[in-house]
């Protein structure tokens, strides 16, 4: 029986070892992610009483530590809360951190790779440690702009500068106060928790970057996109029935008005934003061509880390009467306001499209720069030549078409409108897409209920004008 | 190298290391308070003082029972329950108003110390046990499964292991576990013969007959009742593969290991295709982070140790009471975290030095029921820690398990306390050195064995003996086919390890020790001694003799454990003929008639 007592002792010997082995890989491998990972109280309650960075928008602190004399040593501070909170985020003993402060939260607190060598030397004077402060590329003015523009009506802002990926400008409305969070009055914090996750205005939910709707007419862009790098040009005409009849379906799909004739150009079609036109031209263009088009604007990928948006969405296999609905941004077609700002931005620079960012630089206590974002190319989605079509076609929609509310004076501004109506039980999303060549920067405008009828509501009316006021804000 | 291993006395070193654990208990209590505290408050040392006097008592009953016992058995033990006993106080002031959980621990530990010193006191002989081989399998098969009982069967936290009488609720499967080691290990000395060598071949491997096979399909089918009802994948882990290496180790036939492990993964499969809730637990282990709420604990028990990282935050400075049942089944997390990763590694070593020692213990065992019976405690007792401290770390899936003798609980402190007992008797009578014995018992015995040497030729007197003796079975079974293979295998145990009841010499022609009676005999002894090796035959081949009867063995022997020179196995192989002579199993029916088998 030796042997095989000596093989059983063998195998424990390998269980021991594997256990071992295990422990030890996790230590190696799995310490990181486990210190990072946002739901890790020890981290977070070890963190919560330290001095963390601020949070600079231009040179303004808008989010600090002070001082406190309770339990934990600092206390968070959100200056201009609701205007800056779906970027900052909060910061929370209890229910941990959001935004800019959870995926920053590493350099913020001091505990960045970066940070090494300071944590090394408040270790050997005995120091506390104090936090690396974030600069964001946000512009106040822009921000301040589109909330009030907004003006409590449940919706969102982006604005990016498109030749940088930059920023400028992420409201979204309703916001709550992050300092009601942050408060080391934990009770208090857990009250204003259960009733802000009650609210059904969703409040601390980031309209701008963190949630889908349809796009409405909106994504027209992308589908003149599609057509335009097909090898087609702003001339080239369309059928522009007075209705569509959908393919294998008895629906039709009708415009908001005339057209203007039977066969229409392009830009015609999008001047008039025409619905029937981008119909039958997304069932010409094929499902796939308008994906791949939608995808080479950044579709289906999460985009800007700092934030954590969500992707964008293009149907998987619509049959032809589906094709026919997502070309004018119906059906499936769902996107951030975000990601239509990265349209616009993308036409607007010649084709290419550049990878959004908000945190332009990480900068240590004593003022020593960390880190320092430059700016990044994400894809090309058209041609320069194409981009500049479309571009033309845009600046038509809003000196002529249905985007004139959006005209700023003395900028060249382009755009396209979008109206999203659904089933009929929520009010229609107004949405506007916009650009201007001076300041440089793309728009996009996102206003979920506009507070008017269903039939008044408007892309061009209601959204338009809050593109046209951030632009002016910008100038 | 040498030939003869004389096991002394190990007391003093064994009280010296005891005082180095009962030491751990205290600094972990001092730790705790001072990190806690900032000074040692109030009576903090009157539990660890308790605990240490405890740990004393028993290492005198040890050295006064059983001088010979493994001297860092206990030691170990006493480290682990000692960091148990901390961990769970410290575990315990996380709670306000503290709890008293550590105090209650204590008082287990003075319950499971008692019945332990009881067992070693009046015990002494594990080869006793092997008389009752069919009453263990029934009480152990009817305490694994009394938890499906309506009334008594209670289910806690998802798996239906406890049972419950008015306050006291009892996790039988803990002592069920050394219960069934028991019968497996007297069963499969008695069967291991046939259960190798009977049967059919087919496939290229040996499949044993239907009626030997009955018990196995009866462990399989308790095991997968277990699985089914009872929704506990870690005791039927345990007992299933208990079950398989002891099998294993019996008819050292790797098909049997396989077969085994076969219906093991099979059992898995089914288990995973039929119950949500081991779905649910292959899910948390493959990937915790999909779901946050539901795995809490094993989440939480990361957290922990990415905390700790390599040396821990140092007792009472972590927050392992953040995991939900940090003191039972995730206690091993509690020491990741606050002892760091070191401190882990130094219990898991602590674990494996006891289930060496156990297994040398096996190794050197002089008589096969010792051999498996050491061989599968130890196998079992290292199967649940990595089980439990596998599933912990995310190695393995995670199955409700106690940290043995770290995890609060009563039922699991007393059962490991109870297998320490065993554990320590065992390796008792392996090391001891064989005693002379008096001339009288010693005639009668060689009296005993001329008589009825005559008696065995014929193949008819053995069969004749109403008992269902091994050798028996063996006869019948060997006569028409015996295997070459076998006769090999002998000549590398005794030579290696010098230990009784070599198999072989039992397919030859009886009770496998003959064999080494003979060969020890033409080793250590003139020529004339060969006559006397029946006798000593007796003394291994006995198992259910007196502890005291089986001396001569060892007088043969030469030594505790005498290691012949394989010169003298030389000698043994050319004497086949002579062995089988001395062999002849005739004296073993009759000791036991002295007995009530």
């Amino acid at each position: 029986m030796n042997g095989p007592i000596r093989k059983v002792s063998v195998v424990v010997m390998i269980m021991f070892l594997a256990l071992m082995l295990n422990s030890s890989y996790a230590y190696v491998f799995r310490t990181d992610a486990l210190t990072n990972d946002p739901n890790n109280r020890r981290v977070r309650d070890a963190q919560f009483g330290t001095d963390r960075g601020d949070i600079l928008v231009g040179n303004t602190p808008v989010v600090t530590s002070k001082p406190s004399n309770d339990r934990y040593e600092y206390q968070r501070v959100y200056s201009q809360a609701p205007l800056y909170a779906p970027v900052t985020g909060y910061y929370s003993f209890l229910y941990g951190s959001a935004g800019l402060e959870q995926s920053q939260n590493q350099a913020l607190s001091g505990a960045g790779d970066a940070q090494f060598l300071q944590r090394m030397v408040d270790l050997a004077t005995g120091k506390k440690p104090t936090g690396a402060s974030i600069q964001t590329t946000l512009d106040a003015r822009a921000q301040r702009a589109a909330y009030r523009a907004l003006n409590g009506r449940p919706g969102a802002v982006v604005a990016l500068d498109y030749s940088t990926g930059e920023v400028r400008a992420m409201v979204s409305t309703p916001s709550y106060d992050p300092n009601s969070l942050a408060t080391h009055d934990l009770d208090a914090a857990q009250k204003n928790w259960t009733s802000l996750n009650k609210d059904s205005d969703q409040p601390m939910l980031n309209r701008a970057a963190k949630n889908v709707y349809p796009p409405g007419s909106t994504f027209k862009v992308v589908t003149s996109a599609a057509a335009l790098e097909s090898g087609m040009n702003e001339n080239t005409s369309i059928p522009a029935p007075a209705s569509y009849k959908l393919p294998n379906s008895t629906a039709v799909i009708k415009n908001a008005g005339s057209c203007g004739g039977a066969q229409i150009s392009l830009k015609q079609a999008l001047q008039v934003s025409c619905n029937s036109a981008f119909a039958g031209l997304g069932v010409r263009l094929g499902d796939g061509a308008i994906r791949k088009q939608a995808e080479a604007f950044g579709f289906g990928k999460t985009q800007l880390s700092d934030i954590g948006a969500v992707p964008s969405r293009f149907p998987e296999k619509p049959d032809a009467a589906q094709t026919a609905m997502s070309a004018i941004g119906q059906f499936e077609v769902a996107a951030t306001p975000l990601q239509m700002a990265m349209v616009a931005a993308g036409v607007a620079n010649d084709g290419v499209v550049m990878d959004p960012y908000i945190v332009s630089q990480v900068r240590g206590a004593d003022l020593s720069v960390l880190s320092t974002r430059s700016p990044r190319q994400l894809s090309r989605a058209m041609s320069a030549q194409n981009a500049r079509q479309l571009k033309d076609m845009m600046i038509n929609v809003v000196q002529n078409g249905t985007g004139r509310r959006a005209q700023v004076s003395g900028v060249t501004v382009g755009g396209k409108t979008g109206t999203a109506k659904s089933d009929g039980r929520r009010p229609p999303y107004a949405w506007f897409i916009a650009f201007s060549d001076n300041p440089q920067v793309a728009v996009a405008v996102f206003v979920q209920d506009s507070g008017a009828t269903t039939a008044e509501t408007s892309g061009g009316r209601f959204a338009g004008p809050i593109a046209a006021a951030v632009i002016e804000a910008l100038r | 190298m040498a030939e003869v291993i004389v096991y002394r006395k190990r007391g003093f070193v064994s009280l010296l290391m005891l005082m180095l654990a009962i030491a751990l208990c205290f600094g972990g209590y001092a730790l705790t308070h001072l990190n806690q505290y900032g000074a040692l408050t109030g009576d903090w040392f009157v539990v660890p003082a308790a605990f240490g006097g405890i740990a004393l008592v028993v290492w005198l009953v040890i050295v006064w029972r059983l001088p010979y016992a493994d001297p860092l058995l206990l030691p170990c033990v006493v480290a682990l329950n000692g960091i148990g006993l901390a961990m769970i106080h410290r575990l315990d002031l996380a709670t306000d108003p503290p709890m008293k959980s550590a105090e209650l621990q204590l008082m287990w530990v003075a319950i499971s110390a008692a019945l332990m010193c009881l067992l070693v006191v009046f015990l002494r002989d594990h080869r006793r046990l092997q008389r009752y081989t069919y009453v263990w399998f029934v009480a152990g098969l009817v305490l694994l499964l009394m938890p499906l009982l309506p009334v008594v069967g209670s289910e806690n936290h998802g798996a239906r292991i406890w049972i419950r009488i008015g306050q006291f609720s009892f996790q039988p499967a803990e002592i069920a576990k050394i219960i069934l080691s028991i019968a497996f290990a007297a069963y499969l000395t008695e069967k291991r013969d046939v259960l190798a060598l009977a049967g059919h071949r087919f496939l290229g491997i040996d499949f044993p007959r239907a009626r030997d096979l009955g018990p196995i399909l009866i462990m399989w089918g308790a095991s997968l009742l277990v699985l089914v009802f009872q929704k506990d994948l870690g005791t039927t882990l345990l007992f299933f593969g208990l079950f398989v290496m002891m099998i294993y180790v019996a008819t050292e036939r790797p098909s049997w290991a396989l077969l085994g492990f076969l219906m093991l993964i099979g059992m898995g499969v089914l288990g995973y295709t039929l119950f949500d809730h081991v779905k649910v637990r292959f899910g948390s282990w493959l990937d915790p982070f999909a779901n946050y709420d539901q795995n809490l604990q094993v989440i939480n028990a990361q957290f922990g140790f990415a905390w700790g990282g390599l040396f821990g935050t140092g007792w009472g400075l972590g927050r392992p009471y953040l995991t939900p049942l940090a003191k039972n089944d995730f206690i091993s997390a509690a020491i990741g975290e606050e002892l760091g990763l070191f401190g882990l590694f130094a219990v898991i070593m602590i674990f494996a030095l006891i289930v060496a020692r156990v297994m040398r213990a096996a190794l050197a065992a002089r008589e096969p029921f010792g051999k498996l019976l050491a061989a599968g405690l130890a196998f079992v007792f290292a199967l649940q820690v990595f089980v439990i401290i596998g599933g912990v770390t995310r190695l393995l899936p995670l199955t409700g398990l106690t940290t043995p003798f770290v995890s609060q609980g009563g039922s699991s402190l007393v059962a490991n306390y109870l297998l320490l007992g065993l554990m320590v008797t065992i390796t008792h009578q392996g090391r001891r050195p064989h005693v002379d014995v008096s001339p009288d018992e010693y005639v009668s015995l060689a009296g005993d064995a001329t008589q009825s040497m005559s008696a065995v030729a014929p193949r008819g007197a053995v069969s004749s003996a109403t008992r269902s003796r091994p050798q028996d079975d063996v006869n019948e079974a060997l006569g028409p086919r015996p295997d070459p293979a076998d006769f090999e295998a002998p000549t590398e145990l005794v030579g290696r390890d010098g230990q009784g009841a070599p198999r072989p010499a039992a397919g030859m022609a009886g009770p496998g020790a003959a064999g080494v009676g003979a060969a020890g005999a033409s080793v250590a002894r003139p020529p004339e001694a060969g006559a006397e090796a029946p006798t000593e035959v007796v003394g291994v081949a006995g198992p259910n003799r007196d502890p005291g009867a089986d001396a001569p063995t060892e007088v043969v022997g030469g030594a505790g454990a005498a290691r012949p020179r394989p010169s003298a196995w030389a000698d043994y192989d050319g004497d086949d003929g002579e062995a089988t002579q001395a062999l002849d199993p005739v004296d073993i029916p009759r000791k036991d008639e002295e007995d009530p088998r």
